[in-house]
């Protein structure tokens, strides 16, 4: 079964990886009671920041 | 921490917040329900409903697996607890959930049962290994997060030919309770219930995927949004829904791409099919008997079933009579109308699920809510 | 030093503790002479009185007793020796008391190591050393296996507070500010990192220090304005203002964002489901004091390495209910209520 350590924010634990065989080392993952369950897509979470900027920026230049 | 402290943003959500506002039709009241205990924390920690309009209500759904598992298994389980070769292994959450008669798995604890905390389910199957002469036994519960890794201990344990190790199975399912509210006699019948659309689950889909919510958005004609955890998160969603509800769309949308694939996690879901089964039925604590929406152990791992292998005989045991959980769960009632709520009810002596976990609707306003009665109150 | 009836010295090495440690005779001379002594040497150990005599000059004397239970014995930061010594001397100088004096008294499990019991024994004589509060009375007993854990050690420690200066739970009133004295969580957290099954890894230590130099600077600077001051050990940060605010018919205030946490104990609090709000602290102290006070009081917190990281947090409010309030990051409000129970590491 593979293991890895997982960074929380300067904390470090070990994590199972056995639902996430391709997590590989510098990924950034989902973990749930001590298993990786996904794996973060950095281009989504980008896309997803920037969603939220916009529409925030929209409703500042409306008031 | 990257991809966390991104989304709690204190000065993006305020924009976000005025988005929302000016989002809303302020002629029209938006009901969204929030499934997952996750969800309902990020919501009453961050305070997120005073920062909505007044007109969009949150409401908090049963997704808190603590305080959906009814009474009767709680006590299955610490008569478990009491056979003298049972060692149980609990996550720590179960520990003060109150079963009949007040007990709970710490009284039993200190009474002498050997009960322990893990934090993983291969701390019990290593447990089992150390100790030969215990019985182990896993108390199972959590949706389909925690299923897989009660899957793999399963499988491990097998594999190492354990024979003091079983898994008393308390494993719940996600979409059977959403339809089991949306089809709640006091929705259909009398109209009573409005939820216009629901956040669903951030961990859950990253194991099932965004698939299976696609059912209720046809079917019922609600939206769907699949958000993460965090509160800028659950806000971006609730615009989403906003949107849907006023262009009358009712779509399975997923916030939480970061993370959360169409199909979710094939590995877990295939472990989680190699070993367990639907039941007929299974007891919620709050929602009552729901079709096909808890797991056991397939015939083929009977020998790690406690069930099976205790004979464990399931005592339904009833919640207080005033307890208005069944009505806050499907959004008809607030925890403010029940009239046991922060008297005979409260955090330290719960009477019913919404107040047993800190993620319960009831727990959660007596924590978080009170706040703002009392800004309401103030002149 | 033992003296020369020992036929043999203790073997610290390798030897444990045995039912004869604790009967009254040569073993347990040997051993008090041999571990405590040595260790927490002073002109009233080396009497060997059965009570230690000493002179105390004007103000009122102040007496606090704590008992010391921890698992594991040795963490990042501290062990129960050190946390024995420095938790007693915080509980004196939250009079607004210099400590004099502390005594102490050991059960010891049979079989624990005398090595484990020398470190414990140096590291509580060198914390007492440091803090120039020397441990003049003692008691050792030892009970059979499985009827203690290890080490138990119950400190007690005299003071003394100026006359005229009288601090108590019940002045905080409306209007006061609430000042902290550095970040929350850390001790908690360094030892959870170490409990079984729950390993992490982390650089966070205990924040385990005496803090009567830092009382002694707040006073001065301070004067009749201080109200109350606490040290926020079990229960945290948030069971000690829901005490005040019990014992002062008061509500508190508190702005999240002006709360000091290291980053690294938010992040395990958030692996292991806590708040750091509730996890506990022996190195830390909250002053409730008059607002036009607070900042020459943080000033002066500021000014000794153990405030370095000083915050006004919050204040004192009129609340007929008694409520901690929060005000979270994003402009909401949450109630801080008490901890129901022990904090348990949670999966939802
Ligand atoms: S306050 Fe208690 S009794 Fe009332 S609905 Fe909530 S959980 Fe049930």
């Amino acid at each position: 079964m593979r293991l890895g350590r997982v960074d929380f924010g300067g904390v470090v634990k070990e994590v199972n990886l056995a639902f996430l065989p391709e997590a590989d080392i510098g990924d950034f993952v989902v973990v749930h009671v001590g298993y990786a369950l996904a794996k973060i897509d950095p281009e989504e979470a980008r896309r997803t920041l920037a969603l939220l900027a916009e529409a925030g920026a929209a409703a500042e230049a409306a008031s | 921490m990257k991809y966390v402290d991104e989304y709690r943003d204190g000065r993006l959500a305020r924009s976000l917040a005025a988005a929302i506002a000016r989002a809303v039709d302020p002629s029209a009241d938006y009901h969204f329900m929030e499934f997952c205990g996750g969800h309902t924390h990020a919501i009453s920690r961050y305070g997120l409903e005073d920062v909505l309009p007044t007109n969009v209500r949150m409401i908090h759904g049963p997704g808190c697996p603590v305080c959906v598992l009814p009474v009767g298994r709680l006590d299955a389980a610490l008569r478990l607890a009491g056979r003298p070769e049972v060692t149980l292994c609990t996550y720590g959450d179960l520990m003060r959930v109150p079963a009949s008669h007040g007990m709970t798995l710490l009284r039993a604890k200190a009474a002498g049962a050997d009960i322990r905390i893990v934090y993983s389910t291969l701390d019990a199957v290593r447990i089992a290994e150390a100790e030969p002469d215990r019985e182990v036994v896993f108390f199972a519960i959590g949706f389909e997060t925690t299923a897989p890794p009660t899957a793999l201990a399963i499988r491990l344990a097998a594999a190492k030919r354990l024979t003091n190790f079983a898994v008393f199975c308390n494993h719940v399912l996600t979409p059977p309770a959403i339809q089991n509210i949306l089809e709640s006699p006091d929705v259909r019948a009398l109209g009573r219930v409005r939820v216009d659309g629901f956040i669903g689950p951030a961990h859950v889909s990253t194991v099932i995927g965004t698939e299976p919510y696609a059912f209720f958005a046809e079917e019922f004609e609600k939206p769907v949004v699949v958000a993460g955890f965090e509160p800028l998160d659950v806000m971006q969603a609730i615009l989403m829904l906003i949107a849907q509800v006023n262009e009358g769309r009712h779509e399975v949308e997923n916030q939480y791409v970061r993370a959360v694939r169409r199909d979710g996690n094939s590995k877990a879901k295939a472990d989680v099919a190699e070993i367990f089964e639907l039941r007929k039925s299974f007891e919620w604590r709050g929602l009552g008997v729901v079709p096909y929406s808890g797991l056991r152990l397939k015939e083929a791992y009977a020998a790690y079933d406690a069930e099976r292998r205790f004979g464990i005989a399931y005592v339904p045991a009833a919640d207080n009579p005033a307890c208005e959980c069944g009505a806050i769960l499907r959004g008809v009632k607030k925890p403010t109308e029940c009239k046991l709520f922060g008297t005979a009810c409260t955090p330290d002596t719960p009477m019913g699920s919404c107040m047993v976990s800190a993620e319960g609707a009831c727990a959660a306003h007596w924590t978080y809510g009170r706040f703002r009665d009392r800004q309401r109150r103030a002149p | 030093m033992s003296p020369k009836i020992f036929r043999r010295r203790l073997d610290i090495r390798n030897g444990r503790i045995d039912l004869s440690h604790g009967s009254g005779g040569r073993a347990m001379t040997q051993l008090i002479a041999d571990i405590f002594h040595d260790a927490l040497d002073n002109e009233w150990l080396r009497k060997g009185n059965d009570q230690a005599a000493f002179e105390v000059s004007g103000g009122r004397m102040v007496l606090s007793t704590d008992g010391y239970v921890i698992s594991p014995l040795f963490f990042p930061g501290g062990d129960i020796g050190s946390l024995a010594v420095h938790g007693t001397i915080n509980d004196v100088a939250m009079a607004g008391a210099r400590p004099l004096y502390l005594s102490a008294s050991f059960i010891i499990e049979e079989g624990f190591a005398l090595a484990h019991l020398k470190r414990i024994a140096d590291s509580m004589g060198a914390a007492a050393r440091a803090a120039g509060v020397l441990v003049i009375a003692g008691d050792t007993k030892v009970v059979e296996r499985g009827k203690a854990d290890g080490v138990f050690i119950s400190t007690t420690g005299i003071g003394i507070v100026p006359l005229g200066l009288e601090l108590s739970a019940e002045k905080a009133r409306p209007g006061d500010r609430v000042i902290l004295s550095g970040t929350i969580g850390d001790h908690g957290v360094a030892v959870m990192s170490k409990r079984q099954n729950l390993t992490f890894e982390t650089a966070i230590v205990s924040d385990s220090a005496p803090l009567h130099g830092l009382v002694a600077a707040v006073v001065d600077a301070c004067g009749p304005a201080l109200r109350v001051m606490r040290d926020p050990t079990r229960g945290g940060l948030a069971a000690t203002l829901n005490e005040l605010a019990q014992q002062s018919r008061v509500g508190f205030r508190i702005d999240e964002e002006a709360l000091p946490v290291k980053p690294e104990v938010a992040a395990a609090c958030e692996l292991l489901g806590l708040d750091p709000l509730y996890v506990a602290n022996e190195g830390k102290l909250v002053a409730v004091v008059a607002a036009d006070a607070a900042n020459a009081v943080l000033a002066a917190m500021r000014a000794d390495p153990l405030g370095s990281e000083a915050a006004i947090i919050g204040e004192v409010v009129a609340d007929d209910q008694r409520l901690v309030q929060a005000t979270t990051a994003f402009g909401g409000g949450r109630i801080v209520d008490w901890l129901s129970g022990e904090q348990l590491p949670r999966i939802c």
